[in-house]
């Protein structure tokens, strides 16, 4: 048996008291879980600390925390692992982020997780009559959206999203995975209806910003933002949705750009990303940003010539790749998840 | 040392001064660049979006360049932008996780006489600091601490996360180096919020007041910490943070103002260069009307 020092936020909202830090020193195996020490916290100490649990074993999704400012599952984080990841010596528990808190390490699920989940349609909608018995797929379709069912909706990629945190609305990691489940079910008959309404929301699928926080944060593997990726090149690249908020058309003018010029040419990405320099989409935005262009040019960071020439050109090995990769009817899209890595003989390489 | 040198676009474009110091600091520090002038963009997570497999093949025709400068006597190759780490990482751990796909692409690179070999190593400026020059090293080459300067660390998501996939571990807190260096070129590292988060640089064209906002929140959260400037190791971060911050601060509906350096600029003030060489002029929030360099640092050396 060790010490340990939980250090818990405890925060009731309607005693109109500020948030307060309280440390409790609990007495456990090193390879018992932070959930382990709470509860003996709560057991021995102090009967009115606030933790929602249940099945203890990572499967249940209750006991999302903050633990030393990461969001985990309390119930699968060891109390020696947590330790070293502690400033000071001290584990430091805190309820999840981007809900409001409705005691101590317990959050409104309601309020922000599940009123998210709710917006994709979380359900099967097959086309037509349903078959005599049941729906017959081939498993390689399903194996890929397997990845996706893994989430227990413990909302920990919800706690730290980034977007999220500046704007509420953004419908979110969790919610934009579910409803990859449903656009990559070949049962479902509504693929192009959900890619447009989340494609179109100007808090959908195109407000990521690629922050990696949900593929850090899940602790199933989930990966939300990959899923989200998905989303947008099936709405872009299959469907063709021409989407209100510039998504498709930026990831287009990204791709051009790079086929012409070899090296970004950001001058022409801000305008063509908004329909090209004379396009009435374009032209109060390039307003709105004059100021920003005329500091950078007077600053020297662009000259005339160099925002409307082109200096680089994209070599023909690059044109030539362009033709032959993106043109091509198929792309080999390998998927980790679905492929594994395969065995390596040598050491790896990420640290030589 | 001898590099592969991939300076990235924006570098070279909308971020010269980054590119310039670079150049300034490599021959202080013995680094031989060697520049990759034929690779091409790496797609910054975008092209990846939308054509995995031409992301892949044309990271895998920038590894094949560099690996042919290794077997010229360059021990690794190198960067200087997060984003081309990160979204390199990622081509690359597809493309060495498989035989077959790896394959598949190298026979688009065949026509070119161009082969990626598995497993080649890709550094970040930052990370060559710690794991290859060494910080007692830098630290022996510093001309002019940045004695009381208070420094805000900005990583920018692609080089700090995910950590498995960018090889961050208990042996290589590649998430901490910032804070380290800063600390070894003598300022002092700002402990604030903003840190690891986003700059919401991504999202400008498709949702701009929730990019900005993210922009304006980081430097807000480095401004009430009380940082004279921030560092970041990312051009497309400071394309938000300093090119933007006038339209972030409106965003946030505060004044900022905060000087938003360059790794390689804030390596070569310590490591002696005058401001005005490390392009500190082309800056937004220009750092020499912000921070008076000649009493805070430059004193100090004196």
């Amino acid at each position: 048996m060790s010490e340990y020092t939980l250090r818990i936020r405890r925060y009731t909202p309607e005693s109109g008291e500020a948030a307060r830090w309280r440390d409790y020193t609990i007495d456990l195996d090193g390879h018992r879980s932070v959930l382990d020490g709470i509860l003996q916290a709560r057991d021995r100490q102090d009967g009115t600390i606030g933790i929602r649990c249940s099945c203890r074993a990572a499967i249940c999704g209750s006991c999302g925390v903050r633990i030393n400012g990461k969001p985990a599952l309390a119930c699968h984080t060891h109390l020696d692992r947590a330790l070293a990841g502690a400033s000071e010596g001290v584990i430091t528990v805190e309820p999840m982020g981007n809900m409001p808190v409705i005691k101590d390490l317990i959050v409104d699920m309601d309020a922000v997780h599940w009123k998210k989940i709710q917006r994709v349609t979380p359900w099967l909608l097959p086309e037509g009559d349903p078959p005599e018995r049941e729906y017959i797929v081939p498993p390689e379709s399903m194996i890929d959206i397997t990845q996706t069912m893994a989430c227990i909706q413990c909302g920990a990629c919800v706690s730290d999203c980034l977007s999220m945190e500046v704007d509420p609305l953004f419908v979110g990691p969790a919610a934009l995975a579910k409803a990859y489940r449903f656009v990559g079910d070949p049962r479902d008959g509504q693929h192009y209806e959900r890619l447009y309404n989340l494609a179109e929301d100007p808090h959908g699928i195109y407000s990521c910003t690629h922050c990696f926080n949900c593929i850090e944060a899940c602790p199933k593997g989930v990966a939300p933002m990959s899923q989200i990726m998905r989303l947008r090149r099936l709405a872009g690249s299959r469907f063709a949705i021409d989407d209100e908020n510039n998504g498709h058309r930026h990831e287009l003018a990204f791709v051009h750009n790079i086929a012409k010029n070899g090296l970004l040419h950001e001058a022409d990405l801000l305008p063509d990303s908004y329909g090209g320099k004379f396009h009435p989409r374009a032209v109060p935005e390039l307003l709105d940003s004059l100021p920003v262009i005329l500091r950078a040019l007077a600053r020297r960071k662009v000259t005339p010539a160099g925002a409307l020439l082109h200096r680089h050109k994209a070599p023909p090995e690059v044109k030539r790749i362009f033709k032959q990769v993106h043109d091509a009817e198929s792309s080999y899209e390998l998927n980790l998840y679905v492929t594994g890595v395969e065995e390596q003989t040598e050491e790896g390489s990420v640290h030589s | 040392m001898k590099v592969a040198y991939w300076p990235g676009c924006v570098s070279r474009g909308f971020t010269p001064e980054l590119h310039g110091s670079m150049a300034k600091i490599a021959p202080l520090l013995d680094i031989e660049l060697v520049q990759l002038d034929r690779a091409s963009c790496c797609g910054a997570g975008v092209i990846a979006e939308h054509d995995q497999e031409l992301a892949d093949t044309l990271n895998a025709r920038t590894f094949a360049l560099a690996q042919q400068e290794i077997a010229n006597g360059a021990e690794l190759m190198m960067n200087i932008c997060s984003t081309c780490q990160g979204a390199q990482t990622e081509c690359q751990q597809r493309l060495d996780a498989s035989t077959p796909y790896r394959d598949h692409v190298n026979a688009t690179l065949a026509d070119e006489g161009l082969r990626y070999e598995r497993g080649i190593t890709n550094k970040h400026l930052l990370w060559l600091l710690v794991e290859e020059i060494g910080l007692d090293e830098v630290a022996r080459r510093v001309k002019r601490p940045l004695t009381n300067l208070r420094v805000g660390p900005f990583y920018g998501c692609y080089i700090v996360r995910p950590t498995a996939r960018l090889g961050i571990d208990d042996a290589h807190p590649r998430d901490r180096y910032l804070e380290l260096l800063i600390e070894t070129l003598g300022g002092t590292v700002v402990d604030y919020a903003g840190s690891h988060k986003c700059c919401g640089f991504p999202i400008i064209t498709m949702n701009k007041e929730a990019s900005l906002k993210q922009a304006g929140r980081n430097v807000g959260d480095a401004i009430d910490a009380n940082a004279d400037c921030m560092v970041t190791p990312c051009p497309l971060c400071h394309l938000n943070l300093d090119l933007q911050q006038p339209l972030a601060a409106r965003a946030v509906g505060r004044e900022l103002g905060m000087p938003v350096l360059h790794l390689p600029q804030l390596l070569g003030l310590a490591l002696g260069l005058e401001p005005k060489e490390l392009g500190f002029g082309k800056h937004v929030v220009k750092p020499s009307t912000v921070i008076d360099w000649s009493t805070s640092v430059v004193a100090a050396a004196a």
